[in-house]
Formats: structure tokens, sequence, C-alpha cells
């Protein structure tokens, strides 16, 4: 739309208004006297050009530089720099490392997307019943969001501590057997998810409490007037309106879960056993720890592919609206 | 006089709230006091669950040190204390740490929200040959996540000298083409007749940027910057990987070292964890509602 905003004259714009872009889209302007005011300035590169430096050294060279790395042997100290073809590529596709941290990533990211969506979706609806609180229900299930990782790292892990943490305490309070919970290679991914899902589900609350708060009353009304009881009203009207916001904080979270890396950094450092090592955290490894910046290089970009269909999927909506 | 206004405007907004909320209550889960029990049950319960790992983390920090290696009471049976605040306070650089994250997220948010700003006035408000690759091209941006490149990028600050300085903290956070589309979308709803009357009366894109635009789009711009804020002062890979000198470490990557520096400290280690929170969380209290609303309309990404 703005592509062709941008190279067609006032002039002519005016003359043959352009039926596709007209009035009834609220996104693209028509041609008018205004864009002609517009146009005489040409301040718009000053304004967009500190933006645009950014990206390009910060965004756009270290894309371009991380795809030619990627072909190249590359160490952190700086040596080998030859250009060796897709062969990061092809040892990427045979690295059991490569296929059992992707597999932790995909299996983080379904562990803790559905509780994330679930129990924000409860939170809303329940803090959206109005009932007294308000103040006290927001603070309590947004307040984790605002700590940092490191700070979530030392509270979960004093939780989950042997014997004396509270845990363990409240498990043979009621007389089971205490678990593994970082130690266990069956429990580590459950207690990760877990920590995240107390740590982040503030915000996805927050979305769909706004969602909500956009839903008319008068709706309401006309259901009570039909004789919808409370829990009628719920399924009718209240879930259904959620369905389009439900998608994109569904797809919002996909992104989110699958570049896990802090909270699992640091509670288990990808233990025990690699069994909740994170794709992101072999890059790292690969890069930081071993030195090989072009294989690192080659991971990332693997990984990008997998990453890209789920904010194509994002991005799908939008451009049907815009 | 003031301040008494302003407590009275304050007074009838509680008020009203207080009838909206009521009459929510009425459209929702129904007159039935059985109903409203249920759902207040439900709320209590999950707040609970949601509250006490701070709270059981904030007992802990005014527990002496042995105690706290004991297995767990809620409440101290040896006394509340202060040592662990102290012992903190006295040997780690906490509170350098704290000022780090404090001048990086101010750095982040300002530079952030001014760029982005300007660019989408571009985008909004100019033209210019190019503009419409631009913005695509903006748009693109916005699918690369910051993760992908911690490698190349690393390298490319070597490269130019910027590890352990606060540029290289700063610098690469501050690209966000997500912020960009959110404040265009709002600029595209400034009405026009506004800003061509300025422009008639000889204002030029600078004037116009600064005396209308940004002056209009507060609410945005606030939503924007409590976004961001939060984001920069919370962001832990990039500052763990561009620094290594503790001296410019930021919060969350000062306090991910803290571990091997104490031992098994639990107390301390609380101690350290409230302290860090303790900012934003003052902030949340003192701003929610702004805070909310910044987040719920920058969280969408502008959809």
């Amino acid at each position: 739309m703005t592509v062709s905003n941008a190279s067609v004259t006032p002039l002519a714009g005016r003359a043959a208004p352009d039926r596709r872009t007209s009035a009834s889209r609220p996104g693209t302007r028509t041609k008018t006297s205004e864009d002609s005011l517009r146009s005489r300035d040409k301040s718009g590169y000053l304004f967009v050009a500190p933006f645009a430096v950014a990206t390009g050294l910060f965004l756009v060279v270290p894309t371009l530089y991380g795809l030619w790395m990627s072909f190249t042997n590359q160490s952190l100290t700086g040596t080998g720099s030859e250009f060796i073809g897709f062969a990061n590529y092809a040892e990427a596709f045979s690295d059991p490392q490569v296929w059992q941290t992707l597999g932790n990533t995909v299996w983080f990211t379904i562990l803790s997307t559905i509780p994330l969506v679930l129990v924000a979706l409860v939170m809303a609806v329940l803090v959206h019943t109005g009932l007294p609180g308000q103040w006290v229900w927001r603070m309590s299930f947004f307040a984790p969001y605002l700590l940092t990782s490191a700070v979530v790292w030392h509270l979960s892990n004093w939780m989950f501590q042997p014997d004396i943490g509270l845990l363990d305490t409240w498990i043979k309070g009621l007389g089971l057997q205490p678990l593994g919970w970082l130690t266990d290679e069956n429990v580590a991914m459950f207690s990760i998810a877990g920590v995240t899902v107390w740590w982040t589900v503030g915000f996805n609350f927050l979305l769909y409490l706004a969602a909500l708060q956009g839903i008319p009353a008068q709706q309401y009304e006309a259901a009570t007037i039909d004789g919808a009881g409370g829990w009628r009203r719920l399924f009718s009207i209240t879930l259904p309106q959620l369905r389009p916001i439900t998608g994109v904080i569904l797809v919002l979270q996909l992104l989110a879960s699958l570049k896990v890396f802090d909270q699992i950094y640091l509670l288990t450092m990808g233990g025990p056993n690699g069994s909740t090592r994170p794709i992101l955290e072999y890059i790292y490894d690969t890069g930081f720890t071993n030195y090989r910046l072009g294989y690192a290089s080659a991971i990332s970009y693997v990984f990008f592919a997998l990453i890209l269909v789920f904010t194509l999927v994002r991005l799908l909506p939008t451009k049907k609206e815009a | 006089m003031a301040l008494a206004d302003l407590t009275d405007v304050r007074r009838t907004k509680a008020l009203q709230n207080r009838a909206e909320n009521r009459a929510l209550t009425k459209l929702t889960v129904g007159p039935s006091p059985w109903a409203r029990a249920g759902a207040l049950a439900a709320l209590v319960v999950l707040a609970g669950l949601w509250l006490v790992p701070i709270i059981w983390g904030a007992v802990t920090s005014f527990k002496h040190e042995a105690e706290a290696a004991l297995p767990a009471s809620l409440l101290p049976t040896m006394g509340w204390t202060l040592e662990a605040y102290e012992k903190v306070l006295g040997n780690s650089d906490l509170l350098l740490w704290m000022w780090n994250s404090l001048v990086v997220a101010v750095l982040v948010t300002a530079l952030t929200v001014l760029i982005s700003a300007m660019a989408a006035f571009a985008f909004s408000q100019t033209l210019f040959k190019g503009r419409g690759v631009m913005q695509w091209l903006t748009l693109a941006a916005i699918m690369m996540p910051g993760q992908i490149l911690i490698v190349p990028l690393f390298k490319q600050m070597q490269v130019m000298g910027l590890v352990d300085t606060f540029a290289g903290i700063v610098l690469p956070q501050i690209v966000a083409p997500v912020m960009v589309f959110i404040l265009k979308r709002f600029f595209d709803a400034i009405p026009q007749e506004l800003l061509d009357a300025a422009r008639i009366d000889g204002a030029g894109s600078w004037r116009l940027f600064w005396t209308i635009v940004l002056p209009l789009s507060k609410s945005i711009l606030v939503a924007v910057a409590i976004f961001v804020f939060i984001g920069a002062w919370n962001n832990f890979l990039w500052p763990f990987i561009i620094t290594t000198d503790p001296q410019f470490m930021t919060l969350p990557v000062g306090l991910s070292t803290v571990k091997d520096a104490y031992g098994v400290q639990y107390a301390q280690n609380m101690a350290s964890a409230m302290i860090a929170a303790l900012p934003l969380l003052i902030l949340f209290m003192l701003f929610q509602r702004r805070i909310v609303q910044g987040v719920a309309t920058t969280g969408m990404g502008g959809q």
C-alpha cells in the first residue's frame, strides 16, 4: 500500500483516485491535498536516519555477517575464516546435539505454552468479574513478570532445594516422596515449565484482560434478559469473543517459548544430562565456549528457519487487516 | 486548593470504578452469592499461589543464615534480622549493578523511543523517495529475532571495540521495529487538519514533530517507554554476553554470578533477590493502571 503511495505523484493521485485504496480502509490514506503539503517536505530522510543507521548497524550487518560466517570455519580467536560452503549446515543436520536441543526446545514450548495461555485466560476471566480486590489480583498475577530472570532463578532455586526447600517440605508434609525437581531427567523440564508459567503468565493475563474490557456490556445485558446464567454467559459471550485474541496470544507465546534461554541456563545449565538444554544454549556453548563461530552461526540460521514459520503465521492476520 | 481538587477527583474516580466493578460483577457472575463466593475463592487461591515464592523469599531474607539452611518454616523462629541485607550490601557490587541497570535501561528507553518516534513520524507524515521500501524493510526487521544474532553481533562488537562498554550493552537494544509500527499507527490517526494548519503557518517538520505530534501522543509514548524499560531492565542474554567485567555488569548479569561468591547462603541470596526486585515492584505499585495499560497496548505488537 505504501509503495504505491510514495511512487504516485500527488496530482496524479488526485486526478485518478485509486479505488482500491479508498476511504473505507482506515490504515491507508487517500490522496488529497494534504499529501501535496507533505510531499514538499524532504525532511523525512533526516527523521528516519537515526533508526535506519541503528537498524543497519545492529540488525542488518550482523544478519548478513552471521550468514556469511555460517559458510566459514571462523573461530572466536579469529583464526580460520575460509569459505567451506555448506559444510557447517551438513554438520548441523547430522549433529545429534542439534536434534536433541531442538527437541528439548519444542518440548519446553509445548509444556509452557498450553498452561501459559489457559491459566492466563482463567485469571483474566476471574479478575474481569469485577469482584473486590482488583488491585491485589492484578498485582499478584503480574508481579512475577517484573522480576528479572536472575531473581526468578534465586527464588525458584530456593523453592526447589532438596530437603530444605518449600516444595520438598510441603510434599513431605503430605507424606509423599520428594522429587528431584532439577536433578531428575524426567522431572526437570516440568519444573522449568512451571517456573516459566509462574514468571510470565502475567503478561498474557494483561493481554486477555484488555480484550475482556472491550466486550460491550450490552451483550451481557441482553443475555441476562434472555435468562442466560453466569456459566452460559461465560461460554456464549465471553469465551467466543476471546477467540481472535487467543490466536494472537498463542502465536506470541510460541515465539517467546521457542527462544527460551535465561531460566534454563540459570536453573539447570541444560542438565541433568542435557535433558533441558535448549537450542539457544547450544548455540551459545558452540560459539562462546567452543569458540566455533561459523558452526554456531549455521545452527542459528537453522533455528531461525523454524522461528520464521511462526513469525509469518503471526504477521498474516496483520497483513489482511491493513 | 489544587491538592484538594486532586483528591476530590481521585475520590470520585474511585467511587466510579467501584460502581463499574459492581455492575460488571452483576453482568458476569450474576447475583448468586454462591457464584460470587466461588469466583472469589478461586482468585484467593490463585493469588496466594502466585505470591508464595515472593513472600517466602522475602521472609527468608530476614532470617539468620543458620536458620535459612534448616527445613522450611514459614516464619523465622530465631527472630528477624537484617544481617543478610547488611552482608549483601557490604560485600557485593549489588548497588553498582543496580546503578548500571538504571543507566542502561534509561538510555535504552530514551534512545528507542526517540528514534522510533522519529522514524514513525517520517513514515506517517512525510513523503520521501524510498519510503515504501524502508517501511517494508522495517516490517521484515520485525521477523529477525535478536537471539539469533548473538554470535555475529558479539564478533562485530569486538571489532568495534565495544565489548565491556555501556555503548556495547545499549546500542544493539535500541532497534525496535515493532515500536515504529505501533507509533506510526498512532501518528496516522492524528487529524490531518491540525498538521496542515501548522504547516500553512510555516511550521517545519521538526517543529511539527516536537510541538504537535509528540505532545498529542503522550499516552502511546508512555506505553512504549514502559514496555521498553521493563524489557531493558530485565534483559539478561545480551548484557550477559557483552560484559565480562563486573564493573559493567547489569543487575541480572551480576546477580547470576552471585551464587559462586556466597556458596549456599540462602538468606543472602534472597536478600539480593529482594533488593533487585524492589525498584520495578514499587514502580508497579505506584503506577499500576498506567503500566497495565502500557503493557496491554504495546504487548500485542500493535495488532
